[in-house]
This record gives C-alpha cells, structure tokens and sequence, in this order.
C-alpha cells in the first residue's frame, strides 16, 4: 500500500489496475454462483463485498490520487462494485426463491387427514321439520305459539266441545293425572292451544302450534305414547273451506313437494264443524300406491267460538291438526316409529344440523 | 263395522254394475272411513252340499277323528253315491247336511283338495268350516246347514253364498246411526243418488195392553222401554244359514237362534235387544239407577257391585240387568226357555258411556246406545224380533206389547238458505240446501226472514241427534255434494311479525348444542320414585313433587318428570347399550312442576268465555312448565387422533355448555360451587343469572353413577331456559383504536378460593381500564406450600381516549392485586 502523498500514475496502482478490477468481478461472481445455499453466498460475501474485498480496497486508494485523475478512477471503482453488488444480488434472489420453494415442499401436509376433533353433533328430525313447518307458515304471514303440556280438562275437551261423556272422549285414549277427578291431562292434542289463542289474541288470528301431544298407545311400529302435531287455527271475517283447502294443499306442496296429490273428505272432530280429513298420496305406501291420512281439520265449530268469546256470527275459522312424525314418515319413508323416539344418536346423526 | 253389500244391496236400487270398490268410494266420499274391503272368493271345482249318512268314530287318535260315508248326490243312473270323509269335528251327526270339497275343489288361499291317506282310511274330500270356506272367523266345528235346506249334490257356492264382498267402516262417534245396514244403505242411496227402501218401514199391529208391567222410575235415564213376548219358543231350533251367514261376515259368533235373532235386528236396525227368560223373571219391572250397595251377576259370570249412577233394570229380587250394557245372568235364556220377552229400550248416552268404561263392559250393544240410538225404531225393532223368532223359532206371539217412556222429540233447527255457499266457500245450484236435508231424513221448509234472507228450517229425523245447530246441517249438505268440490283457494296473507324473541332463542340454543357436538334427542317426559331416588334426590327435594298419570303405560315410570336428566340418561344407556361409548346428548323440553298448595282444577262453563277470574283461577290450577335444556356426556369430549390424545369429558365440559347456552342467549352466567343431586358434592356448579339459581352442571355423583350402572364420570348439566331474560336488543360496545397493555398476574391464594370470584375482584380492583382478563394456568406444588394454589391470569389493558403509559397500567395492576389480597389474602408470585 501506498502513502498518502507519494504522486504516482494511477496505472501503475495495482489495486487499481484496470484487470485487477475485471478480475474482482470474475472472481465474486465465480464465488456467488459457486454458493450452494444462502449460508454459503453469506460466507462468500465479504471477500468480495467486504472491507477488505479487492473493490473496496480499491476504491481506499483513489484518495492518493491526483485529483484531476479521481474521478474516472472512482468511477471505473463504483461500476466494478456495482456489477459484483448485482451478482450477489441476482444469486441471492434465486437461491432464496429456492429455499422458500423448499420449506413449502416440506411443510406439506396430507390434508385428507381427519380433522373431526369434536365431533359434530345433530338435532332432532322432529324438531327441524317443526321448525321448517313454522317457517313456512311464518311467510304466510302466521304466528307460532306454544301451550302447556300439562292441560287443564276444559282446554283439551270441555272448550273444544267434547261432551263430558261422549265417546270421542274416551277414544283419544287420554292420561289422566291423579287424583282421576284432577281436572288434569296430558294433552291428547295441540288444539287447546287454539282456545288459548281464542282467549287471549286479538282477532284476527293465524297462528300455529307445534308442539308434543301424548296417547296411552303402546310403543310399537305404528304408535308412540308421545308424538308430535302441528296445530293451525286461522279465525277471520269470511274464512272458509275454501281457505282451509288452499291454506292445507299450500302445506302439503312446502312439505311433499310441488306434485303433492290432497284429497279432502268428511270426518268428524267435536271442535270442527264441517269436519275433514286431509289425505296425501302416498306413492311408497306399503302395499301399494294409495291414499294415506295426513291429518284433520275443519270449520272451527261455533261452540267452540262462543267458549272462547268469539261471536260465531261476525267470525268463522278454521283449525287444522297434522301429525309430525306422520309427515317425517311421507317426507323420508322411516319405516319404524321406534327409530324416532328411542334416541339413538345414529338416527338422528343422519339429519345433522339443517339449514 | 263389518257388513255383508249383499246385506246393503237389499235395500237399495243399485245397477247390477256398481262394483264394491264403487261403493267403498262413494263411502270415503261422504265421511265414512273405509278400513277394508275383503272380497270373499268363490270356490272353483266341485264344492256340493252332503248329507252325512254314517258316522264311525276312530278312538286310536289322541283327539276325536270321525270317518263319514256322506251322501253327495245321485249318479246319473240315480242312485245315491257317498264318498268316505275323514274330520276332525265333533259337532254334526248322521241326516246333517254339511258343504264338502270333492277332490279338485280350490278353497281360500289356493288350498287344492285330493283325495288322500289319513288317520288310516282314505277321505275323498273335506267337509268344511265356515272359514274354510273364508266366511267368518268361527272354527268352532264344520258348517252344518239347517235341515232341508238343500238336497244332497246341490252345488254348494250359492247356498254358502260365496258371491259377495264385506266393508269394514270406521264410525265416527256423531254417526250412530250409522252401526246398522239401515243407516248405511241410507247413506249410499244418498251418495249414489240411488232409491233407498227403510227397513224400519214395516207396520206393527196395534196392541195397548202391556206385555208385562215396566215402570221408568228415573225419566233421565231411559226414554223408551218396549216388551214383546213370545211363548213356546223351541229353544234348539237352529239359526237358518242365511242369518249366521251374515252374521259370521259382519263379526258375530252365532250362539244360538235368540240370541242371533237379537243380534240380527241389531246389526239390521240399529237397535239392540236384549232377550229373557220370562219365567226367570218376578213381578213388575223397573227401570231406576241402583242404590249403593247392589250388585248384580252379569251374564259373563261376574259379580259386580252397583254405583249409584248404574242405570238397571230390576225386578221383585233387584237389579237383574245392567241396562244396555249387559244382561243379568238370573234371567238368561237358555236350553230350557219357552218363554221369551223381548226387549228394545233407548238408555240415556252418557250415562251407558259411564257405564261401559266404569265396568269396563265395551259390547256391540254399548257402542250404538252411547252414540244414539233412534228412540222411534224401537217397537218396529221387536217385533221384526218377534216375527223371525216366530218364523225360525216356532214361536207364538203374545197378546200385548209393553211401550213406555217419552223419547226426546228432535228440535228444528233455522238458517239462510246460503249458510252452506259461505261456509264452503262455493256456490251451489238452485235447492241443493233444501234437497241434501231432504235427503238425510229431515222435514224441510223453505221460507223468508223478516229481513228478506232466504231461510230453511230443517226438523232432524229421530236417528240424527247429532243436527241441532246450523253448521251441523252446513255439513251434511256439504259433504253430500262432495268436499271434492270445494275449490283450493288460499286466504289473503295477514301481517305477520315472525317468530318471538323467545322461540329464536331456543331455535339458535338448539342449533349451539350441536354444532358443539351435542346431539339432540326427545324423551319420554315420564319418570318413576325409583329412579329419582337413585338420583338421590331426597324426599323432601321439590323435584319429588311430582303428578302421576292415573293410567301410565309403565307403572315405573307414570310421574311427570321435574327435570330432564332421567330421560337423557335413559337416552345415554340406550346409546351405550347399542355399543357407542363417546357421547353427548341434549334435550330442550318442558318439566311439570307442581306448587306444594296448588289449587284444584275448577269447574267451567262453555256456553260463553269464562269470566277473567275464572280463567285465572284456571291458570293458577295448572303447575309452572318452564322450558329446561340439558345435557349429558360420557367418554371422549374430544377424540384421540393423528393429533395426539383425546380428552375425557368432565365437569368443565358440562359448565361449558351451560355458558355457550347462555352466551347464545345473551345473558352473563355467573358459576359458583354448588351441592345439589344428582352431582358430584364437589364438582358441582351453581349456574346463575341476575342473582338467581337457574341450573347447575357438573359431574355425576359416583354413587348415582353406580346406581344407574352409568359410565364413571359421567357429566350433565340442566337449566331452565325460560328463566333467562329475553335480550333481543344487544348495546353495542365503543371500540377504542389505542393500544393495549397486557401483563400477566400471578397470584398464590388458599386452594378453595373460587378462580371465577378471583377473577372478579381482579377485574373490578383493576377498574375500567381492565378490558380482558382470562385465567391461562393453575398450579399447585410443594414450593406454594399445602392448601395452595397459583392462578394466573392475563389481563389486556385499554383506554378509550389514550395510550397507557407503563406507569398506568403498573398502577392498575397493583390496585388489582391489592384488592385480591384484600379479599383472599393474594400473594403476588415472584
């Protein structure tokens, strides 16, 4: 190395020859090609960019030059650390690009794996195909409601005008609470809930009620002791058959579908009067395509009005009374009532959680 | 009701082409539910008539085996042939005349007769049974026709009568007259628009002096009571074929010909009878409720002891009929009668429903008289009786009939002519109204009000006790016309406002449960003392205040349930039992929970709305029913996997799903430690909401765990979901945009402080720049010392209108601190 105020030919200044420069380049680019991975190119890096790396070096000696001679000398010195600074940059870049390639291949996964934790659980049919009942009863512009099922005589009978001992009484096949005389029963039906609705709503009222009902019908295929309906009463000015038909039928196509086949005739119910049946075409019935029972329905009767305080003359209604597990059964074809209320969570599973 | 159409076509004008399904149609069409139509077969191949000459009894068998030479017909040079028939029943004897099956004859259900090997001999055919030959149920013995009726040879399908079909018809309790061929065949004629001829329409002679004297003490209880007597009554005659034929069809056993007569004109008319012994019976009779104290041997053997509401018929010695439910077996006929009364009487409905369920006595009989019977049918009833008793019973008709009582006259009943159009909402022709009410029997007139309204007054026949308001006879006329004409039309949309606050909650409570896992399932809500017990629920729990159901199917189980864990346990056995061992279950659903003073049920009218105070004392007569949600869960909350262990559920998971409950519901649930059954005394939570206990989760205790032979740990939770308060509305929360300081405090306090309490104090100590804090460890360990424990937890620190400086937050957390050391003596830990 030279001193600082010794004049000499910058030519003859080795570091600053112009193949000493050349040579830099080649060098540091031979060096960062010649890195493997990025911990190589960072080793690699101050013998060819560092304080001690011939560029810099050279560039230290410019300061002893004659002035008139330093700036082509700087220079030629910035463009020679400017080509090596790129070839590091330009190796860094793609050895870089290389690794992260590399983790991402080795952080892969397989994602088929099962991620079922905590399992998923699932709601009852019943209580989905209640819920989608009253949806679509809610956009017609109803109301839901609900009623004890523990009931007070007068509502499940006495203001639905069954007689104190009339058959139809008897035929609903009720459990009575003790004492015998109690007054009390587990609803046989969702319509008390259409008195209570009576009583207490201002007319007028579209209003329906699912809800669990209880018969003394032993477990088996066909019967369950606890089952479930939907109750629908609407009591308006001018309501009529008519009504009720398209008011059903519209209930039938939401459950069954836009080809669903009704039939309506006669039957007989103390708290309706005319009474009907609603039958559905079942093409899957056992035994054959035929007409099965849906539920019932009718007129409300005029007693009925009148033991709630409603003037039969001005209003007229009608009440429906359809049986859920019945419409689960058309809906799905569950050939066994015991798989709907025994809870074995494989039956239910299969529902999952509805939208 | 079973009934023959042959029975049915008698009294109709039918084309000769109406088929069965026709008329089973046109059945359904106007209100009459058809169960089933069996079609009876005709037998192909030689079905013949046979009259048994010898009878040789085979003893060797273990039961009676008889071989029979039975003539069946001449030859073609005219001599009469027999075959050899070998049967097993005893109940003919030589000159019967019986049905065989020659070989090649095809009986119901492809059943080819040959000519074959048994018992020894070789039987060349088969003498048959009335079901055999698919007629009635009765396999009492072979077919036995009445003597003479047919001559031996004579091909049998018509004499058995084998070219018919039955319908089986679901009455609906307002139709009784509908339990008879009269009521029936009245229906078709009206539905097929077809001539119809009553057989109730039969004159009956004059004859004002009584049979016997009867007296009707209680008016309310009978309003008719008719005696015919017939004397030298041959008692074995037997029931002519025609008759047991029917009677078989339509379900009834034939037991002999008085008692098939009765049954005959009851199936016919409608009007049962009953048939005594007139020699078994002393002095005048009277018709009374019984006294307490009485009892009366019915017919079936039974001794049964009176109610005083029983309506009887007694004579001198008492009681000796249970009125229209069951005769009395002092005046049964029998073997030896010769002297018959007749009886046709109308009871008072209710009270034969009373009856027939506190005697627990249902009868064909019973059935008509608690619907109705027509009160004006029943002397044509009688004597039609009387005259078949007569003509198969070589009978004599007494001089005299007894016919007392007042029957009901039917009321007329006004309404506008248009009353149906509005109702069904159609427009119907010109006198359709008046025509249909003509048509089901009732007496028309047509008229105007004074307001000028077309109106009909229509007076019911005296078989439709049933018509007494006007939208009775809106239905007739509907249904007649065919409710197939009524048009589909759905009523314009009312305004409605959705579901409730309340139901959506439930709705988004339910959809929580399992999205969590959970699976729903829906319970029987009956319990038993046994099962609370093993609950330890102690007696004096106001969960042991139950209702019981008079007439539960399961006498274990006939208690309404107070809460809902029997039944998702039972639900989790279920489950266990079919092999799955990782489970949680939910139920929402309602508990009876009865007030030790609740008051009685009163008594209501129903002619008008009960007045306020009546429906309140109605309501407060009825037990709180509050909604409840619970869970269960048993083995792996969370499963093992790729991913490492799985978890066991425990009390945490139970807590947990009563704070999800409540989170979806938008209330803040605070726990605290709880002993209550069925749960473990130390892993028990209180769950509260605004100060009040609303449900309490945690893990089973262990020795209810052994006493349901549950798995170990199982956990539970229940609460009352109508006890949280409906939020519908959430405030929103101001967010602030500055930075927040978190630091992490732990504290070393006794073992039994509550971490949620701590927590509580820390976050009101620290004031309202504490905007989080969350419990991250616990621990304990000998460096803490016995009774120890270190809870730490992480506080995020945020104010709304500036950054915290170090300082602040240094300041809040030490007022934190101190306020726990206030509290429970919190010891910062190094």
């Amino acid at each position: 190395m030279s001193g600082a105020n010794d004049p000499y030919d910058p030519k003859e200044v080795v570091a600053l020859a112009p193949e000493t420069l050349q040579n830099a380049v080649d060098d540091a680019r031979k060096a960062f090609d010649g890195a493997a991975d990025l911990d190589e190119l960072a080793a690699a890096k101050p013998a060819h960019l560092g304080e001690r790396s011939p560029v810099l070096t050279a560039r230290r000696e410019i300061g002893s030059l004659p002035s008139q001679e330093k700036a082509d000398a700087g220079k030629r010195v910035n463009e020679t650390r400017q080509a090596i600074q790129q070839a590091f940059d330009a190796r860094h870049e793609q050895l870089r690009a290389e690794r992260d390639e590399r983790v991402l291949q080795e952080e892969a996964v397989d994602v088929t794996l099962p991620t079922d934790r905590v399992p998923s659980g699932a709601r009852h049919p019943i209580t989905q195909l209640m819920e989608r009942v009253a949806d679509d009863f809610v956009a017609m512009g109803w109301h839901v409601s609900e009623g004890p099922e523990l009931e007070a005589e007068w509502f499940n009978f006495d203001a639905l005008n069954f007689g104190k001992d009339h058959p139809a009484r008897t035929m609903q096949d009720t459990f009575h609470i003790a004492p015998e005389d109690s007054g009390l029963v587990l609803r046989t039906q969702t319509s008390p809930v259409q008195v209570r609705a009576l009583l207490y709503s201002e007319l007028p009222v579209y209003r329906v009620s699912p809800g669990r009902v209880f018969r003394t019908d032993a477990l088996d295929a066909t019967h369950t002791p606890v089952f479930h309906q939907v109750e629908g009463l609407a009591v308006d000015q001018g309501l009529t058959m008519a009504h009720l038909k398209g008011t059903l039928d519209a209930f039938a196509r939401a459950m069954f579908g836009q080809d669903t086949r009704t039939r309506f005739r006669p039957n007989f119910f103390p708290f309706t009067e005319p009474s009907a049946e609603m039958d559905v075409w079942f093409p899957e019935k056992k035994g054959g395509a035929g007409w099965v029972e849906w539920g019932g329905c009718g007129m409300v009767h005029p007693n009925v009005l009148r033991a709630s305080g409603v003037d039969p003359e001005t209003y007229t209604g009608f009440a429906f009374g359809m049986g859920v597990e019945r419409t689960l059964q058309f809906r799905t074809g569950i050939p066994d009532m015991r798989d709907m209320v025994e809870g074995d969570v494989r039956f239910t599973e299969a529902f999952g959680i509805e939208y | 009701m079973r009934i023959p159409v042959s029975w049915l076509a008698e009294h109709l004008e039918l084309s000769e082409d109406t088929s069965v399904d026709e008329l089973a149609e046109a059945f359904v069409g106007i209100g009459l539910e058809v169960e089933e139509v069996t079609r009876l077969t005709p037998i192909t191949g030689p079905l013949v008539v046979g009259r048994v000459a010898e009878i040789e009894e085979l003893t060797e068998f273990k039961k009676p085996i008889r071989y029979c030479r039975v003539e069946v017909g001449k030859s073609e040079t005219g001599e009469q042939q027999t075959r050899g028939i070998v049967c097993g029943a005893t109940n003919f004897s030589a000159g019967s005349l019986v049905v065989v099956a020659l070989p090649g004859t095809v009986l119901p259900g492809d059943f080819e007769i040959t000519s074959r090997k048994t018992y020894g001999r070789t039987s060349e055919g088969m003498i048959c049974s009335t079901s055999e030959l698919g007629i009635g149920e009765d396999h009492d013995g072979i077919l036995v026709l009445p003597p003479g009726s047919a001559d031996p040879g004579s091909p049998a399908n018509e004499i058995v009568g084998l070219e018919d079909s039955v319908i089986e018809l679901a009455i609906t309790p307002d139709r009784g007259y509908c339990f008879s061929v009269r009521g029936l065949a009245r229906e078709l004629s009206n539905a097929l628009d077809v001539p119809f001829g009553d057989p109730a329409n039969r004159g009956i002679p004059d004859d004002d002096r009584p049979s016997r004297t009867v007296r009707i003490e209680d008016p309310s209880a009978c309003s008719r009571f008719v005696f015919r007597r017939l004397t030298g009554v041959d008692p074995t005659a037997p029931t002519p074929w025609w008759m047991r034929r029917r009677l078989a069809l339509a379900g009834i056993r034939s037991i002999s010909l008085p008692v098939d007569i009765t049954n005959y004109v009851m199936l016919e008319l409608g009007q049962p009878l009953h048939a005594w012994d007139a020699a078994k019976l002393s002095g005048d009779v009277v018709v009374r409720r019984a006294v307490a104290g009485e009892s009366l041997v019915t017919l079936d053997g039974v001794r049964r002891d009176l109610d005083p509401d029983d309506i009887v018929i007694c004579d001198e010695s008492g009681p000796v009929s249970l009125a229209g439910v069951m005769g009395g077996a002092s005046t049964e006929i029998g073997q030896d009668t010769n002297d018959v009364l007749l009886e046709a009487a109308n009871w008072e409905p209710t009270g034969i429903s009373r009856m027939i369920r506190r005697h627990r006595l249902p009868s064909e009989a019973g059935k008509r008289f608690e619907r109705g019977v027509d009160p004006a049918v029943a002397a044509v009833a009688a004597e039609r009786a009387a005259r078949l008793l007569v003509e198969y019973g070589e009978a004599t008709i007494s001089a005299g009939r007894t016919d007392v009582g007042e029957p009901a006259q039917p009321q007329p009943v006004t309404m506008p002519l248009a009353l149906p159009d509005q109702v069904a909402g159609v427009r119907y022709g010109r006198g359709v109204t008046a025509k249909r009410l003509n048509q089901i029997g009732c007496g028309i007139e047509v008229g105007t009000s004074d307001d000028g309204v077309g109106v009909v007054t229509a007076l019911p026949p005296t078989w439709r006790p049933d018509l007494t308001q006007p939208a009775d006879l809106v239905e007739e006329v509907l249904r007649l016309e065919g409710y197939h004409t009524i048009p589909s039309v759905v009523p314009p949309a009312p305004t409605g406002s959705g579901l409730t606050a309340a139901q959506r909650r439930r709705r988004a409570v339910s959809r929580a449960l399992a999205h969590d896992g959970y699976v729903e399932v829906l319970p029987f809500p009956f319990t038993g003392e046994d099962t609370l017990g093993s609950l330890g629920i102690g007696e004096d729990d106001p969960r042991r205040r139950t209702l019981r159901a008079v007439n539960a199917l399961e006498s274990d189980r006939a208690l309404l349930s107070t809460t809902l864990l029997p039944g998702l346990l039972d639900a989790l056995q279920r489950n266990l039992s079919r092999g799955r061992r990782d489970l949680g279950l939910f139920h929402i659903g309602q508990v009876v929970l009865p007030e030790p003073d609740q008051p009685s049920v009163p008594e209501l009218g129903v002619r008008q709305r009960p007045s306020d105070e009546q429906l309140a004392a109605l309501h407060a007569a009825l037990p709180a029913q509050p909604q409840h949600v619970g869970v269960v869960l048993t083995g792996q909350r969370e499963r093992s996997g790729w991913w490492g262990s799985g978890r066991e559920a425990d009390w945490s998971d139970a807590v947990a799903a009563a704070r999800l409950v409540a989170e979806t519901a938008g209330v803040s649930l605070s726990v605290s430690a709880a002993d209550r059954a069925p749960w473990h005394p130390g892993r028990c939570a209180a769950l509260e909401v605004d100060g009040t206990v609303i449900g309490h989760a945690g893990e089973l205790h262990p020795k209810v765990v052994e006493a349901l032979e549950l798995p170990k740990r199982t956990c539970a939770m229940e609460l009352d979901l109508d006890a949280l308060p409906v939020t519908d509305e959430r405030p929103a929360p101001s967010i602030s945009a500055y930075p927040p300081v978190r630091l992490d405090v732990a504290l070393v306090v006794d073992e039994d402080v509550p971490a949620a309490e701590l927590g509580e104090v820390l976050r009101s100590g620290g004031g309202e720049l504490v905007e989080d804090i969350r419990l991250f460890d616990v621990f304990t360990g000998e460096k803490l010392g016995a009774d120890k424990k270190s809870l730490a937890f992480a506080l995020r620190l945020r104010a709304s209108d500036r950054t915290l400086t170090q300082e602040e937050a240094t300041e809040v957390r030490d007022a934190a601190v101190a306020a726990a050391d206030q509290r429970f003596g919190a010891v910062l830990r190094g």
